[in-house]
């Protein structure tokens, strides 16, 4: 058994890299799977945050990688679920702290007794997003439905490929299904056909993600909130499953009526 | 002569240069040497790089174009079974030539047959999409197979046809030459030049996309509707 190493990453800062990354990891956990959530965004460490673990570390990924302590110890585990770690990045050092080389030996480490290695990259197109998509054997791009972060994702895409490892999946984050319904946000369909790449999830604007954010317990904890069922969406797709996309627009009166007008005479015939 | 790793030989396309094994540095510690010490031989011709399945960045080949500019040699092509190092040539607008036993290699090989000689710049067919903050440089056409993204470059010395959306940049004849023509199925481009013109798209949602070519007509650049009625 050897562990999937998933990048999550996005070109553009501030799209939700590290609330995809943090959910993600609690959604495969909660399905029984054996998860290390890599927090690579040396200097800018959120991801332990998020999780609520950050008065638990002890060594991070520095410490790690520069002989300060075995990897193990460098491993946080979840509060809340047994198969669930972080590896925590330094906070009083910077990116060039780290080589693409000691990411990869890190993730061989880790490979054999975990099922995923969830790798949060920092925001840019240098070394530290470099380092992150080293180890990788998937990657997952974050974007919101904005033309600039759409713009940022295609660049990633490109450099991705570059590098021969894609294909890319994309998770379209921050969907206000009311403001696409006006026509004043870019629907999944342009966003799709802008990037051309496959779609592994739509995550709606959810206020809950923002509480959970600073309570340090993400929304894939729980059922209740539609951010939540995204996650779990997505991690069941990541394991293989077809889940279908629910529609997160509306049916317009129209639509609606057609449907019935189709529905009605798929009974008759 | 092959003892350092480096092997230099004459084809009918120029020279090729096949790097050998050892650490980059060293490789190109060597191919200086072999360079200062041929140099009269060398300049002036053009070269094609043949590295194998090593993988070359877009910093490492430029850092060979130029070590090979400054004596005189003007790198063409690369050749390699890598993909990453294709992209990385093709991004810098050089010729790519994938697999081991192609183009450059051969050439030699088939002794004293004749040969049509080889336009100083040919076509550069791109298979691929190809994505915000790419560029790609040629100087003869450069036909894109793929859609060229917004946030994307394409320069070439003559014409540009895009079998597909184009939608970044794109500049036709960059080196002044007012014939060249732009043209795609899709014809939106972010801003496009020919020669020393510059026009830019229509800001108005386009409604259904048709295949346009752009040329320059009394001093301006138009837009015509393909095929042309």
């Amino acid at each position: 058994m050897s562990a999937r190493v998933v990048t999550i990453t996005s070109g553009k800062g501030g799209v939700g890299k590290t609330t995809v990354t943090a959910n993600l990891g609690v959604a495969l956990a909660m399905r029984g799977q054996r998860v290390v959530t890599i927090d690579a965004d040396i200097g800018l460490r959120n991801l332990d945050v998020m999780l609520g673990l950050e008065n638990r570390i002890v060594y991070d990924l520095v410490d790690a990688v520069e002989g300060r302590c075995r990897l193990r110890q460098a491993l946080v585990r979840d509060k809340r679920l047994q198969e669930l770690y972080l590896l925590p990045a330094a906070q009083t050092r910077d990116k060039s702290a780290v080589r693409a080389e000691d990411m990869v030996r890190i993730c061989d480490e880790l490979r054999e007794s975990f099922d995923f290695l969830l790798v949060d990259s920092p925001a840019g197109i240098e070394q530290g997003f470099r380092n992150a998509l080293a180890p990788a054997d998937e990657v997952l791009i974050v974007t919101n439905p904005e033309v600039a972060a759409v713009r940022d994702a295609d660049r990633i895409i490109g450099l991705i490929e570059a590098e021969g490892k894609g294909p890319a999946r994309l998770i379209i984050n921050r969907l206000k299904p009311e403001l696409v319904r006006r026509g004043d946000m870019l629907e999944t369909e342009a966003v799709l056909e802008l990037l051309a790449i496959d779609l592994i999830g739509i995550i709606p604007e959810d206020e809950a993600v923002i509480v959970a954010a600073n309570t340090g317990r993400p929304v894939a904890f729980t059922d209740n909130s539609p951010a939540g069922r995204a996650f779990h969406q997505i991690a069941r797709r990541l394991l293989g499953e077809e889940v279908p996309f629910i529609p997160l627009k509306e049916p317009s009166f129209l639509e609606r009526l057609f449907r019935w007008m189709r529905s009605e005479g798929e009974e008759q015939g | 002569m092959e003892r350092d790793g480096i092997a230099i030989k004459g084809t009918r396309q120029g020279l090729l240069i096949t790097l050998g094994e050892g650490p980059w540095e060293a490789q190109m510690d060597t191919l200086t040497r072999r360079l200062e010490k041929g140099a009269a031989f060398f300049r002036g011709g053009r070269a094609a790089l043949d590295v194998g399945s090593r993988p070359l960045d877009e910093v490492q080949i430029r850092q060979v174009r130029d070590l090979l500019a400054q004596y005189r040699v003007d790198l063409w092509a690369v050749q390699s079974t890598a993909d990453a190092t294709i992209l990385a040539a093709v991004r810098l607008g050089l010729s790519p030539i994938l697999g081991p036993e192609e183009a450059a290699g051969r050439a030699e090989s088939q002794g004293g047959r004749e040969e049509a000689p080889i336009p100083p710049a040919g076509g550069l067919v791109v298979e691929r999409t190809v994505r915000s903050g790419q560029r790609i440089e040629h100087p003869g056409d450069i036909i894109v197979i793929g859609d060229v993204h917004a946030g994307a470059e394409i320069i070439a010395g003559r014409h540009v046809i895009v079998w597909g959306k184009l939608h970044g940049v794109v500049h036709a004849g960059a080196l002044g030459d007012e014939s060249a023509v732009v043209c795609a199925l899709d014809l939106a481009p972010t801003q496009l030049r020919i020669a020393d013109h510059i026009a830019r798209s229509p800001e108005e949602r386009r409604r259904r996309p048709a295949p346009e070519m752009a040329r320059v007509h009394r001093g301006r650049i138009e837009a015509v509707p393909w095929p042309h009625r």
